[in-house]
């Protein structure tokens, strides 16, 4: 199981945990399994027809998925996936 | 019977290597280290251009920020060549250094043979007490501490994280500083923005930040933008100052200065914070990395909760406001490693900073084109925020 690192915005989807782990064998498995098993993240990490918003950044470990293999990049067990929406406060 | 001075001076010199002024001066940019090793006042009366200052007293301890590789070729030099023997023989017998070489006669010798020398600007005698633990460390130096005074930084806001910044780049000398806020103090302010006092609640933001640098130091001259950057004033507000430090609270204007500041090829020094988390990162463009790069699109409203009104751990913004201010004097003084092309991530309830990679993208619609090709209309557009940030509330 990858462990997920959950952004502040998204904490209130999943129970308030700042740490999830999902199963899968790549990016989009993984975040696919989070959305079932958290459903409020799912419109907040996926459009409607199913791609990656293009506002949420996720990196593997701490390379950013879109310069890998986007969803289809493969993740490991021991692997860290970080999902990082911006943020704007000053 | 103990020898005399001049013995001693002597059998000093025939103990290490002397090397002439003429063939230093063929040395010069081939990776020599030139060590002035005189008083502070000597070497600011005038020095070897390229040389570095370690004075005598203290050459034990300050060598090795100097010149940290014991085999580096190092060249020492005084007035007349006497003080720099005395100092090449500590180099080479108590600190280990290999390959050491005292200049004869000096610079005066320097000087007769019509070679250039070089008088930095000097510092006051105030400046130089103000500053002097700058000056004790060879990173900064009265060069470096120059640079600072020369140096012109513009704050966009002078809230949450402009206030941290603004206190130490003006206690650290940063000569010129530019605040761009048209707000004014307000009693909830005070939880984070130190800058500012309760005496000051109501008076313009720009004006309570200028009255604190000033008291805490008059080398600075402060530049006031009492108004809110939008199309219409950004490139007039920013075009002229070195390096911009983005605090503002709001995407709106985050990509409106990524697209100014690219145009004018400025770096911007970029951090945000919300609750008990902040991201920090520098855009200099062409170099790295623009904003738009990292984030192509705003998010919306339900998870950009900097649109309406949220909470933030008061001393976060200090955290991640100086954090800004040290890259700002890193970038100023040229030293270490910059945040360029890395995004890094605080988290202050897990007492954690981590980082992840940020890449130039090829496809970037600022970044990935000649500066002057950016037109005014296209600078800080994207799909309807600002209505969608005031529906949201």
């Amino acid at each position: 199981m990858a462990t997920i690192k959950i952004p502040p915005v998204l904490r209130a989807s999943v129970g308030g945990e700042r740490e999830v782990n999902a199963s899968g064998g790549n990016v989009g498995e993984i975040l696919r399994d989070l959305a079932s098993s958290h459903p409020a993240t799912e419109s907040q990490l996926f459009s409607a027809e199913g791609q990656l918003n293009r506002y949420v950044n996720v990196y593997l470990n701490d390379e950013d998925v879109r310069v890998l293999e986007g969803l289809e990049t493969a993740v490991g067990d021991s692997d860290t996936l970080v999902i990082l929406p911006a943020m704007a406060g000053g | 019977m103990s020898p005399s001075g001049a013995e001693l001076l002597r059998q000093v010199k025939n103990q290490i290597e002397e090397i002439d002024p003429g063939v230093v001066h063929e040395l010069i940019g081939e990776g020599i280290a030139l060590i002035d090793v005189r008083e502070v006042e000597e070497f600011a009366a005038g020095h070897i251009p390229g040389s570095k200052h370690v004075p005598k007293s203290y050459l034990e301890t300050r060598i090795e920020a100097a010149v940290p590789d014991r085999d580096a070729h190092v060249v020492l030099y005084c007035q007349s060549g006497n003080r720099s023997a005395w100092a090449a023989r500590t180099l080479v017998e108590d600190l280990g250094y290999s390959d050491v070489a005292s200049m004869t006669g000096g610079i005066t010798l320097w000087k007769d043979r019509g070679y250039e020398v070089e008088v930095p600007r000097a510092l006051s005698a105030e400046q130089r007490e103000r500053y002097s633990r700058h000056l004790l460390m060879g990173e900064v130096g009265v060069e470096g501490q120059v640079k600072l005074l020369d140096a012109k930084v513009l704050l966009l806001g002078a809230g949450g994280l402009g206030s941290p910044t603004a206190l130490y780049l003006a206690a650290a000398g940063v000569g010129t500083l530019g605040i761009v806020d048209d707000d004014e103090v307000d009693l909830s302010n005070l939880q984070r923005q130190v800058i500012h006092t309760t005496a000051r609640i109501g008076i313009p933001k720009v004006d309570s930040a200028e009255e604190t640098i000033h008291a805490l130091n008059p080398d600075v001259q402060v530049v006031k933008y009492p108004l809110r950057l939008n199309a219409e004033n950004i490139m007039e507000t920013i075009t002229g100052w070195d390096i911009i430090v983005d605090g503002v609270d709001n995407f709106p204007t985050r990509y409106l200065l990524n697209d100014a500041s690219v145009r004018l090829q400025i770096p911007v020094v970029s951090a945000s914070i919300l609750g008990f988390d902040g991201q920090l990162s520098i855009f200099k463009p062409y170099d790295g990395p623009c904003y738009r790069c990292l984030f192509p699109q705003p998010p919306p409203a339900e998870l950009a909760p900097s649109c309406g009104a949220n909470g933030v751990l008061g001393v976060l913004p200090g955290t991640m406001g100086l954090l800004q201010a040290t890259e700002v004097v890193k970038l100023i003084l040229g030293i270490g490693d910059p945040a360029i092309g890395r995004l890094l991530l605080y988290d202050a309830l897990a007492a954690t900073l981590s980082e992840v990679k940020v890449r130039r993208d090829p496809d970037c619609p600022i970044c990935s084109r000649p500066p002057d090709s950016i037109s005014d209309e296209e600078m800080g557009v994207f799909p309807d925020y600002e209505a969608f940030c005031a529906a949201a509330g």
